[in-house]
């Protein structure tokens, strides 16, 4: 294995760094939201409805709010004047509808978790306690949890503003599907079922808020993957103008996508903020995380593929019933798993017709929203396992039908029956390897070998599509404030270290290593020597904070090209200095060299120090910058394809179903 | 559980613990967690809270050189006895070998569970120091990682026990 270099070595982007700022989370000098304490701060605890659908007819707080240590004892109602609802809606998606959502139930709860009271104390546990004194009148109703209920005729909706529970259908037709179909040698369906899944990051969600009235100012201390996204939510819902609203993410225990979404319960605890003129810290516990952590997936597929007696595909279709739960999710959109899953389905393989239905249900469920993948490990899931099917009825091996049906180099770019955009996809040779280094024949004779003893054993091959970095087509569109661009501030600090800014946030993803990586290839300083600062929306470039696999892609450009800048202005300064053309120098592990005989010029720290100190010794034209700022989009395409195979062998046991892997390998 | 506003403070009860080699004495409530009493009441945030009922280990310290869950624990039962949170055993220096190969194999990701997976890996190179990885993996097997896959964290504590077996065989 390659040596993991230092932090005192300047490196070259290949190579394996130790991770910069990983010595403070390894002594426990991490700081998270819920180690932040804040002069006068008090502590919420929220209520959550213990019914899934009901009517609140009645609160009475009072007990609470005599409780010892209460400070505020707040309901929806209370809140709902002074605040915006979020609204779930695309505005691109014709006949998206989502209801309106205060930052607390208002007169009826739509899911078993949704906040209907807040109390705040001065801590924590003197919250909580005062919630068994809160009385609450409940108006019992059946709740609608099976989203094909929810659909049938006659069904009321769950929420009274809508006509019903269909929040948004998405048809797709492509090619002649009907005939396809029709006329196919070999059809193969199957029914799929996806349940819910609780991303659970090991640190639930927290927010500190500090609204200081004296400066009509809001600054939120919050456990998110994009503070630029919840400085827009704040400001706009609060009506505040956006340059009164500051929003840090400090450590974050885990985001995984779930900690990317508009959470109204956070919205609350600002607006209390606001309300009480204190600062408020709410994290939630592990029972709260399980039911108010946005969860995802929940789909029932019906799917079918058409081939030929030789194993063509000709045809797909797929119905995606997609139970969304309670609410829209604002600027993120509950509808994009759907979206995914159908765009995405059987894109690895070349065919013609496709038909595609993802219909996005509410239903009183606790809200779906993002976590990583969205959509797509459904769609390779589902694609993949009809082929298995397929494969096993026309009696093809499942490696050489897969291999038939990959659309090939030269047929990229493309676009996918299901609309997706592909580019620079090798799937074959992707499927050559793979089957070279599991020894795939030797794994099927030594499964069937085996079979014959009672033993049971199964070879899994799935190939994959993701779009990752996706650009401004993406979210543009839709009306949600959120940029695909990404920035990076490098300063040259006199001592000859750098300082990054990057708009790039990190949750453990090592991202921020990469970009110092990057920056250290880029200026020969070692990595140990850039101090790499993110997560506050006020003094990096606007940018969007991690989501879709765009850190290194789109912040890593940014810092090759503000390393570049800054390069070339301090090579300037030296050139000025030294007397020597710009185009003769470089920077190497010493400073500045003379490129043509390897010789030091000066040290950083000598460019920095009369840059800052004596520019009185410099030719008065010349403009010293030692401060770059740039930033990158991906503005010329949706987003980069990346693709693979992978393949799993693995044994089960008949008498229990228990599952042992054996191998696993994957090409990319 | 449910307790009315006139028992819930609980009654306070004074303790003196050692803490991280210093003396402390100081009144808790009877109710107090002793992840609570150090994160809170000391300042001592290096621990975490990811359960709050003894499942996710993201709270571990030592007491009297046992691992235990600062949230399964009262403040009160620390009372006469040493504790050593990440702080504590980090500035003392003891876990420099783990650390390092933590940095080394990147044994850690958003740095949530760390302080809890470097005290139980180090109680394990303390009391069991057998570089075999079922052993690594039944003894951090109380300590949840959701970020890492743990391949990497029982590589990290493997590489420590192989060389301090090196160490000792060279001896």
């Amino acid at each position: 294995m390659m040596p993991v270099r230092g932090l005192g070595d300047s490196v070259t982007i290949g190579e394996r760094v130790a991770r910069p700022g990983l010595t403070r989370l390894l002594r426990g000098r991490g700081r998270y939201v819920g180690d932040i304490v804040l002069p006068r701060m008090l502590h919420l605890a929220f209520l959550r409805s213990p019914h899934a659908h009901a009517k609140i007819l009645k609160i009475d707080g009072r007990a609470a709010q005599e409780a010892a240590g209460v400070r505020a004892v707040m309901t929806g109602a209370d809140l709902k004047d002074h605040c915006l609802p979020l609204l779930g809606a695309a505005a691109n998606r014709v006949g998206h509808k989502a209801p309106p959502q205060y930052p607390m139930a208002v007169d009826r709860v739509h899911w078993q978790g949704q906040p209907v009271v807040a109390i705040v104390a001065e801590t924590r546990a003197m919250a909580e306690d005062a919630l068994d004194l809160v009385e609450v009148e409940w108006d019992v109703l059946e709740p609608v949890v099976d989203p094909s209920v929810a659909l049938e005729e006659g069904q009321a909706s769950i929420h009274p503003e809508l006509d019903d529970n269909l929040a948004y259908e998405h048809v797709i037709n492509t090619g002649d599907p009907d005939r396809a179909f029709a006329g196919a040698d070999c059809v193969i369906e199957g029914e799929f079922r996806f349940h819910r899944q609780a991303a659970l990051t090991l640190e639930p969600r927290g927010i500190v808020a500090d609204y200081d009235p004296g400066a009509d100012r809001l600054t939120v201390y919050h456990s998110h993957q994009s503070p630029f996204q919840m400085q827009d939510v704040f400001a706009q819902h609060m009506r505040l103008p956006e340059s009164s609203v500051r929003v840090v993410a400090p450590d974050v225990g885990g985001g995984f996508g779930m900690k990317i979404n508009t959470y109204a319960e956070e919205l609350a605890v600002a607006v209390i903020s606001r309300i009480v003129k204190r600062p408020i810290k709410f994290c939630a516990d592990r029972l709260e995380s399980f039911s108010s952590d946005m969860h995802s997936r929940d789909h029932e597929v019906s799917a079918k593929i058409a081939l030929t007696s030789d194993g063509r595909i000709e045809a797909m279709a797929v119905d995606d019933l997609s139970a969304i739960g309670a609410f829209g999710v604002h600027m993120r959109f509950n509808i994009a798993e759907s979206m995914m899953l159908i765009t995405n389905m059987g894109a690895p393989y070349s065919f013609q017709s496709y038909r595609a239905r993802g219909r996005n249900v509410y239903v009183n469920k606790n809200i779906i929203g993002m976590f990583r993948g969205v959509g797509i490990p459904l769609s390779c899931a589902i694609t993949e396992v009809l082929l298995d099917l397929a494969a096993d009825r026309i009696g093809v091996d499942p490696v050489a039908l897969r291999k038939m049906n990959y659309r090939k180099p030269e047929s990229m770019p493309c676009v996918t029956p299901g609309g997706s955009k592909l580019a620079n996809m090798r799937l074959e040779a992707c499927l050559d390897r793979l089957v070279e280094r599991m020894d795939y024949k030797a794994l099927r004779a030594e499964q069937q070998r085996l079979r014959s003893q009672g033993i049971f054993r199964g070879i899994g091959i799935a190939t994959y599509i993701e779009p990752v970095a996706y650009g401004p087509l993406y979210y543009g569109p839709t009306g949600a404030s959120i940029t695909s661009q990404d920035g990076c501030t490098l300063r040259l600090e006199p001592s000859g270290a750098l300082r990054c800014v990057t708009s790039i946030t990190d949750q453990g993803q090592g991202t921020l290593a990469a970009l110092a990586q990057i920056i250290s290839d880029e200026m020969r300083i070692p990595v140990g020597s850039i101090d790499m600062i993110s997560g506050d929306s006020t003094i990096s470039t606007y940018g969007g904070g991690a989501w879709a696999s765009r850190g290194v892609m789109c912040g890593g450009e940014a810092a090759i090209k503000a390393s570049r800048a800054l390069k070339e202005n301090i090579l300037t300064l030296a050139a000025a200095v030294s007397q020597a053309q710009v185009d003769d120098l470089d920077l190497a592990a010493s400073g500045v060299i003379n490129k043509r005989t390897g010789l030091a010029v000066m040290s950083l720290s000598d460019v920095a120090r009369i840059g800052y100190f004596r520019q009185d010794t410099l030719p008065s034209d010349l403009d010293v910058q030692l401060s770059v700022t740039k930033s990158h989009v991906v503005n010329n395409l949706t987003y980069y394809t990346t693709s693979g195979v992978q393949a799993s062998y693995l044994e089960v046991d008949p008498r229990t179903g228990c599952i042992r892997l054996l191998g696993h390998w994957t090409v990319a | 559980m449910s307790l009315n506003g006139a028992t819930c403070m609980g009654e306070a009860v004074s303790i003196s613990v050692v803490i991280n080699g210093e003396p402390v004495t100081r009144e808790v409530k009877a109710r107090q967690s002793l992840a609570d009493f150090l994160r809170e009441d000391m300042g001592l945030t290096g621990l975490h809270l990811g359960c709050e009922h003894g499942v996710c280990g993201a709270c571990s310290v030592m007491v009297d050189g046992d691992v235990i869950r600062g949230c399964l624990c009262l403040a009160a039962q620390v009372d006469g006895k040493s504790v050593e949170t990440i702080e504590g055993l980090s500035d003392r220096g003891v876990l420099e070998p783990l650390q390092a190969a933590f940095l080394r194999h990147n044994a850690a990701q958003c740095g949530f569970c760390t302080p809890g997976m470097l005290i139980t890996g180090y109680d394990y190179l303390v009391r069991e120091g057998d570089p075999e990885r079922d052993g690594i993996r039944d003894y951090i097997s109380g300590n949840f990682c959701r970020c890492t896959g743990y391949q990497a964290i029982v590589n990290a504590i493997e590489a420590v026990a192989k060389d301090a077996r090196k160490a000792g065989e060279a001896r």
